[in-house]
């Protein structure tokens, strides 16, 4: 890895979304409006609103960001630009933080306003900070970031890589503990639920919503899913050969 | 004199088809080389093991004495492939600058690459938004930063009017005259004459490795596509004893 091409390579990433002004907008207006949409559902029980927003606030970014990044990285690999690069001295780090970083970013931008609008708007409540529900979404975007990277090496088209989302997204979604607490599914959907990321960075945001200090809990939840992104990129790089048929 | 590229034995192999069958040549340092064939012939496929990108059978690929492809290689190879491999979504400028800063040189070198390719009005442009033939010429302004010791050049002048490929060509002299290796590919015969030494290959063999007098002399022909179909036919009847 080197610092020079890191940055120059999040630069980048950055610059092409900059250019791309829709996807920008979308960005930040597709989870504010989900979120007036929640609010308007839950009019008559502030604390069925306070519960989900509060686990929205994590799922969007993930959801979002995933779909972004295997879009984006499909097309490094399509357009020969991937293949380009490996031929340069950076490496496969260098390109996979990069992406991490740029979206990384992108994601505060977009979790900052969700979390604002929340919370000045729509009077969300949570006994925790605010900061910490925007730290738990930044790390969730950047899960759905490195995975994916990974995804994307499994897709030929983007026809195949929008698929992705729902066999990694929704099954997260539905295990998360947002439909049915995690400890009142079968045992076997318990398991399954334990291994999944996601159950994690939602446990860590009810934990925010419930105590006024960051819980041991909450860290822990947190340290779980930054280890996560830490298997997905490994898992990742591991899909990136400099050599291919 | 000096191989810059030396190329022993190379089988490659996609699918369970043989794409290149134990092709063996020496590109001499500080020369135009043209890489000439019909298409699907295996040019790119030769061009992709030169720069280190493709899966090989069996067989070596040396570039300036090491590896191809290997880490001390990635900041003197230049590459260009076959489509124009740069960022739709951003500018020819920024596209230059950031091939730039990958090899760490800063904006003025970016700058004059896309100079050098005939863009400087184009720079500020969505590459998106560029004509084919530009498009080209803003992934080749990437391919030749910082002056590469060797430069893989994979069909560079297709779509280009032929007033800017005669700079182009132009162009690839002048490097090679101030030392660096250049292996173009062409499906154009015409481009032959232009080239210091050529290869010629077909169905994944080389029949040919030589100056363009030398091949145009050893066929009996001054036309290089009777040329190259005179081989093609010596070299079957070769093979068939």
């Amino acid at each position: 890895m080197s610092a020079r091409i890191l940055v120059a390579t999040t630069g980048r990433i950055l610059r092409q979304l900059r250019h791309d002004r829709r996807t920008v907008g979308l960005l930040v207006v597709v989870p504010v409006l989900l979120l007036s949409l929640l609010y308007f559902m839950f009019d008559a029980s502030e604390a069925t609103f306070d519960r989900i927003a509060l686990i929205m606030l994590g799922i969007f970014p993930f959801t979002i960001m995933f779909l972004v990044t295997s879009i984006a990285m499909l097309r490094e690999r399509t357009t020969g630009t991937l293949e380009r690069l490996l031929t340069t001295p950076l490496g496969k780090l260098d390109l996979l933080f990069g992406y991490g970083i740029a979206f990384g970013l992108a994601a505060a931008v977009q979790a900052a306003v969700a979390a604002g609008v929340a919370y000045w708007l729509f009077d969300l409540d949570t006994a925790g900070s605010g900061g910490l529900v925007v730290l738990i979404a930044v790390t969730n975007a950047v899960l759905g970031v490195a995975l994916g990277l990974f995804c994307s090496a499994f897709a030929q088209t983007e026809f195949q890589a929008v698929q992705f989302m729902p066999v990694v997204v929704i099954p997260q979604v539905l295990l998360c503990g947002l439909f049915v607490p995690r400890n009142e599914m079968a045992g076997w959907l318990q398991a399954i639920s334990d291994v999944l990321p996601l159950s994690y960075a939602v446990e860590a945001l009810t934990e925010v919503g419930r105590h006024t200090e960051p819980s041991g809990t909450m860290w822990r939840d947190l340290a779980i899913v930054a280890g996560a992104v830490i298997v997905a990129l490994v898992l990742a790089a591991a899909t990136l050969r400099r050599r291919s048929g | 004199m000096e191989t810059a590229i030396e190329v022993t034995d190379l089988v490659v192999e996609r699918g369970r088809r043989a794409v290149l069958h134990g092709i063996s040549c020496a590109i001499p340092a500080g020369s135009v080389t043209g890489l000439l064939g019909p298409s699907g012939s295996g040019k790119t496929t030769l061009m992709r093991a030169v720069v280190g990108v493709q899966t090989v059978r069996s067989g070596t690929v040396t570039v300036f004495g090491q590896p191809a492809g290997s880490a001390p290689l990635r900041s003197r190879v230049g590459y260009l492939t076959q489509a124009p491999s740069v960022y739709a979504d951003l500018t020819v400028r920024e596209n230059a600058r950031y091939f730039a800063r990958l090899l760490g040189y800063g904006a003025a070198e970016a700058d004059r690459a896309v100079t050098d390719v005939g863009l400087a009005d184009a720079a500020g442009q969505l590459v998106g938004t560029l004509s084919g033939g530009q498009r080209s010429r803003a992934s080749l302004a990437c391919a030749i930063l910082g002056r590469p010791r060797l430069l893989v050049l994979d069909e560079p002048t297709v779509g280009q009017d032929p007033v800017l490929r005669e700079e182009l060509w132009r162009q690839f002299h002048a490097l090679a005259a101030a030392g660096t290796t250049v292996l173009v590919s062409s499906h154009v015969m015409d481009e032959a004459r232009r080239c210091d030494r050529l290869l010629l290959i077909r169905d994944g063999r080389l029949i040919a490795d030589d100056t363009p007098e030398a091949i145009r002399a050893s066929a009996g022909t001054d036309d290089m596509d009777e040329a190259f179909l005179r081989l093609i036919r010596s070299h079957e009847t070769t093979e068939a004893r």
